[in-house]
Parts: C-alpha cells; sequence; structure tokens
C-alpha cells in the first residue's frame, strides 16, 4: 500500500491571518502526505492551526504559497471530493434525516432518482438511524446527529472525508461508542480518511499515521506510523505498543505546548511566576 | 434515546386541534389568560364605574361599553348587530392584509438578497436605512399628495410600515444563518443557486416570521393613523368619528376590537409560521433528546 500513490500532498504550505501590520504566521511550510485508504490522524497542541489545516485541504482557504493536490491535481475549491464533517453538526436543521443525507447528491443529480433512495436508505441503516430517516436533527441525539452527518458525507463517495473534531462535545460514553462505530466503518471499506483531533488516544487507536503537528505557526513535528494489529478495538490502548506511542507523543505534544507560554522555560517556571503575579 | 413517538399515528387537522386543545385544557395557561382579562376588566370597573376615580371616570366604564356593544338597539347607533360596525372592520382589514401583502412579496426577496449579497447590500441598505426612521404620521402628507381617494394613500402608509420591518428582519435572518450551513453545502457541491434556495431561505425563516408578526403589527398602527387622519371608513376612522361627535362608548368600542382583531391577525401569521417551521416546532416541544 505504501507505494499507491498519494491521494493527497500538502507542499510547502503557508498561510497567514491579519492585517498587513500584524500579520500572523499559523501555517508555516506544511509538508504532509495523505496516503491513499489509509487513515490520517492530525494532532496538535490547542490553538496550533488545526482548524485552518482543514479549510486548506477542504479548498474552503488558499494557501499563501506552496501547494495542495488531490489526486495529482490542485485543490481549487470546496468540493464532494474533500468532505469535511464538522466540529459541531452542520446537518440542515430544516430537513430531516433522509433529506439530509440526499442532500448532496440531489443537488448534483449524479445519482439517478430511484437509486438514490435504495443508496440512501440503506446508508442510514448502516449509522442505525432506520427509525429516525424522518426525524429533524433536533430530534435526535448528540451521538445520532454525528451519524447523520457521516451518514451525508458518506454518501457521497468522497475521494478523502476529511473529520475536523467529528466527537467533540459528546459525553464520554457516547465519544466511545462512536470511536467503536467509526472505527469498524473504517476497516469494512477502504477509504481515504483525515481525522483531526485534539484527544491523542483518539487519534492511536483510529490512525494508520499520526502526524504531530508543532506550535503555532504550525509544521509537521513527526509523522508516526501506528502498527497496531487491524481489526482494532478500544482495549488495545491499554498494550505497551500503544502506550509507547502515546508517551512519544505526549512528549512532543508538551514540549510545543509549552512554547506558547514564551519566554518561559519549563511548566513549573510557569507556575512559579503565575503564582508570584500581582 | 427511546423510541417513542416513532410509531403510532401522530393524528391530523382538526384531529389534531381537538387533542392540542384538549391538552392545553390541562396546563393553567388558558385559566390564567382568563383570570388575567377577569382581574383587568375588574380593575377598570373599580376605578370607573363604582369608586369613579379620577381621570377614569371620563371615560366610558366596561359595563356600559359592554351593554352597548351587545345592545340590539345601541344608543349610539353602533353595535355588533350594526352592519356599519362590520364595514368598519372588513374595510381595515382588507386595507391591513393588501398592505401587509405587498410588504411581505417586496421586503422578504429584498431582505433576502441584501443578506446574501454583500454587494447588493452595499447598494441597498444605505437608502433603507435613511428611509426607515421616518415616522409613518411624516409620510401622510406625501401619501395624500401622491395619491387621490382614501384608499390608496391609507395602503401605501400600511405597506410602507412593515415593509421596512420585513425587510431588515429578513436581511437580519440570512446574516444569523450559521456559516457552517455555508460550508456545508459547499462541500456537498451545490451551486449558488441552491445555496439560495436550500440554505438562505429556510435558514432564515424564524427571524422572517418574527418579522412577520411585528410588521403587521405596524401595518395595523400605521393604517389606523391614516385613517384617523384620512378616511371614509374603517376602525381608525370609526375612533377618531365618534371622538368628533363625544361618542365616547362606540370609541372604546373600536379600540378594543381593533385590538382583538390585531391579536387575532398575528396570532394567523404566528401559526403561519409554526406550520413552515415544524421542524422547530417539533423540536421545541420534545426538549433535549
Amino acid at each position: 500500500m505504501a507505494d499507491a500513490p498519494d491521494m493527497m500532498q500538502v507542499n510547502n504550505v503557508s498561510k497567514a491571518f491579519g492585517e498587513d501590520w500584524e500579520r500572523e504566521m499559523v501555517i508555516e511550510n506544511l509538508s504532509l502526505k495523505i496516503r491513499r485508504n489509509q487513515l490520517t490522524a492530525i494532532v496538535g497542541p490547542s490553538g496550533c492551526g488545526k482548524s485552518t489545516v482543514v479549510n486548506l485541504l477542504a479548498g474552503f482557504e488558499k494557501p499563501d504559497s506552496g501547494q495542495i493536490l488531490l489526486d495529482g491535481r490542485p485543490v481549487t475549491g470546496p468540493s464532494k471530493d474533500t468532505l469535511v464533517v464538522f466540529q459541531e453538526t452542520a446537518l440542515m436543521p430544516w430537513l430531516t434525516t433522509y433529506q439530509n443525507v440526499t442532500f448532496g447528491p440531489k443537488l448534483r443529480g449524479d445519482i439517478p432518482r430511484d437509486q438514490l433512495k435504495e443508496a440512501a436508505d440503506s446508508i442510514i441503516e448502516t449509522v442505525g438511524l432506520k427509525e429516525f430517516r424522518d426525524k429533524y436533527p433536533l430530534q435526535l441525539s448528540g451521538g445520532m446527529q454525528r451519524r447523520a452527518e457521516l451518514a451525508r458525507a458518506l454518501i457521497n463517495q468522497p475521494l478523502v472525508m476529511i473529520m475536523d473534531e467529528p466527537f467533540r462535545g459528546l459525553d464520554a460514553m457516547t465519544r466511545q461508542l462512536m470511536q467503536e462505530f467509526y472505527m469498524r466503518l473504517c476497516e469494512q471499506e477502504a477509504r481515504t480518511n483525515v481525522f483531526v483531533t485534539s484527544e491523542l488516544e483518539e487519534a492511536i487507536i483510529l490512525a494508520d499515521s499520526l502526524v504531530v503537528l508543532s506550535n503555532r505557526p504550525a509544521t509537521v513535528r513527526e509523522v508516526v506510523q501506528i502498527d497496531l494489529p487491524r481489526p482494532r478495538n478500544l482495549e488495545m490502548l491499554s498494550s505497551s505498543q500503544a502506550y509507547e506511542y502515546k508517551r512519544h507523543a505526549m512528549e512532543m505534544l508538551h514540549e510545543e505546548a509549552l512554547k506558547s507560554f514564551k519566554g518561559v522555560g519549563s511548566s513549573s517556571d510557569f507556575l512559579e511566576s503565575y503564582s508570584r503575579r500581582p | 434515546m427511546s423510541n417513542q413517538g416513532v410509531s403510532g399515528h401522530a393524528p391530523t387537522g382538526f384531529q389534531y386541534f381537538l387533542y392540542k386543545t384538549w391538552k392545553s385544557l390541562k396546563t393553567p395557561m388558558p385559566y390564567l389568560a382568563f383570570a388575567g382579562i377577569g382581574l383587568w376588566l375588574l380593575t377598570y370597573f373599580l376605578l370607573n364605574e363604582y369608586w369613579k376615580i379620577f381621570p377614569f371616570f371620563k371615560i366610558p366604564g366596561p359595563v356600559e361599553v359592554i351593554t352597548e356593544w351587545l345592545s340590539r338597539d345601541p344608543i349610539w347607533g353602533t353595535s355588533l348587530f350594526t352592519e356599519d360596525y362590520y364595514i368598519n372592520i372588513w374595510v381595515s382589514c382588507r386595507r391591513v392584509i393588501i398592505g401587509f401583502a405587498l410588504a411581505t412579496v417586496l421586503g422578504v426577496p429584498l431582505g433576502l438578497f441584501m443578506g446574501w449579497s454583500k454587494k447588493f447590500k452595499d447598494y441597498t441598505f444605505p437608502v433603507l436605512e435613511t428611509l426607515r426612521p421616518i415616522p409613518i404620521l411624516a409620510w401622510v402628507p406625501l401619501a395624500i399628495v401622491m395619491f387621490s381617494g382614501f384608499e390608496t394613500p391609507i395602503i401605501y402608509l400600511a405597506t410602507l410600515a412593515s415593509f421596512f420591518v420585513t425587510a431588515l428582519n429578513t436581511m437580519l435572518g440570512v446574516e444569523s444563518i450559521d456559516e457552517s450551513y455555508f460550508r456545508a453545502a459547499g462541500c456537498l457541491g451545490s451551486k449558488k443557486r441552491h445555496v439560495f434556495i436550500n440554505v438562505v431561505v429556510p435558514g432564515s425563516l424564524p427571524f422572517i416570521f418574527t418579522g412577520l408578526q411585528i410588521s403587521i403589527g405596524v401595518a395595523w398602527f400605521s393604517l389606523v393613523a391614516a385613517e384617523m387622519i384620512s378616511g371614509d371608513y374603517g376602525l381608525g376612522y370609526m375612533i377618531m368619528a365618534s371622538y368628533m361627535v363625544n361618542k365616547y362608548t362606540t370609541m372604546v368600542m373600536a379600540m378594543l376590537t381593533l385590538g382583538l382583531v390585531g391579536w387575532i391577525t398575528s396570532a394567523m401569521v404566528r401559526a403561519a409560521g409554526n406550520r413552515m417551521m415544524r421542524w422547530r416546532a417539533k423540536a421545541l416541544g420534545q426538549g433535549g433528546v
């Protein structure tokens, strides 16, 4: 699989925001490969620019310099080939589950009507929402909303599915269930996924390769191949192998996070100066 | 995550109405409403007809007004049993309906485009914002100069007043739509006009209907103001005409009628809104699942 050409290539991308006189580099010389049919997890210290990476990959924003290629062609704007599953659910509240799922294909008109109904019903069943097919998003629980959102993305068969902290805001129990569900979904069908998260354990248990970003301006600190066996389960998190990945990544993240406390050598120094504040 | 409500038949139409009415009788709402109205009438009665306290005794009291209202042979010539009472109501209603409809047909699309296109807003918003603060009474002379007769200037004023409210609320409605819906639609491959029909219009409905409820109130307000100044029929005219000839009982009757009719029209707008936004009402009904 490693010799198959990469699905996405990010080459030396930089992006800055702000007015001319106070431009802040958010991303600097970021290079990254998204491998075909693999799950690439991206983690980084909070506020490092993960969301900007998502926006660039999805085509919502254009890089100031550098290049982003999807299947060999530059990304020009948002499209169904780089589909984003959003942090907070972005299901249209005025459409039922079924209407939400069929929203994309219906507007593009690329799936014939009779096939669409079948495809939608089968995908809604896959995510376990058969009985909630005709309910509105606000009538669904948080977990159901995320599954509906997944169904809406899956039916479009995107080349790359970009998950932007998709399970944030769920309670611990639901989050775990969603992780297991998503894990199985990925293992059943070959699909290229980018999974952006701030939860390290979630990243490790789901990913084939783990990209650790540096502090702002974000660049790739290290790419760790996660060789945990498949099929996976959440218990694997307590294996020594997973622990080793976690310890290593944690160390990097900790170092990067500390950089945001400018001029402070270590966390103990920071705490000390904090306690002596006026 | 219970499955209740998934199976079973939901009542429709009249059955649904009966079900809702029956349900509401089990809540304190209708009783509190009656108690509120009763208390208000009692206070009015005590101040006006029982204790006769200044300045309340100068106006007709509730017993006097209601007796006149229900009289087959009214002292001052107007009651539930005379034809001109209904002519006045009908004339005002017709004017408000025409004005409100015109304002909606013009104001909603204008607001939608203003919220949707920055360029269009840059063109139109300054004009709207200059004209909007001009009180509707200040438009009265202009309306009389512009249009002949009674009907057109009055409808013009009602339209104008509610048009501004509708356009502004619709625009704010579009601007209130969460960016993520636009992004999702962009991802899913929607063209611009698709986004307009499938995101902008439904997404701004809650604001549009809030606007329409205010706008029908404003339409009544400006209509009555116009009818009081120049008019041949209508509730505003009825108030002014009875005042001129010291028929205060008829005047209060017209005021109360105006209140009731206004209440009914905004309730109708509200009902239409709830019907068009069932995705919202259901959600509120179920609470957090």
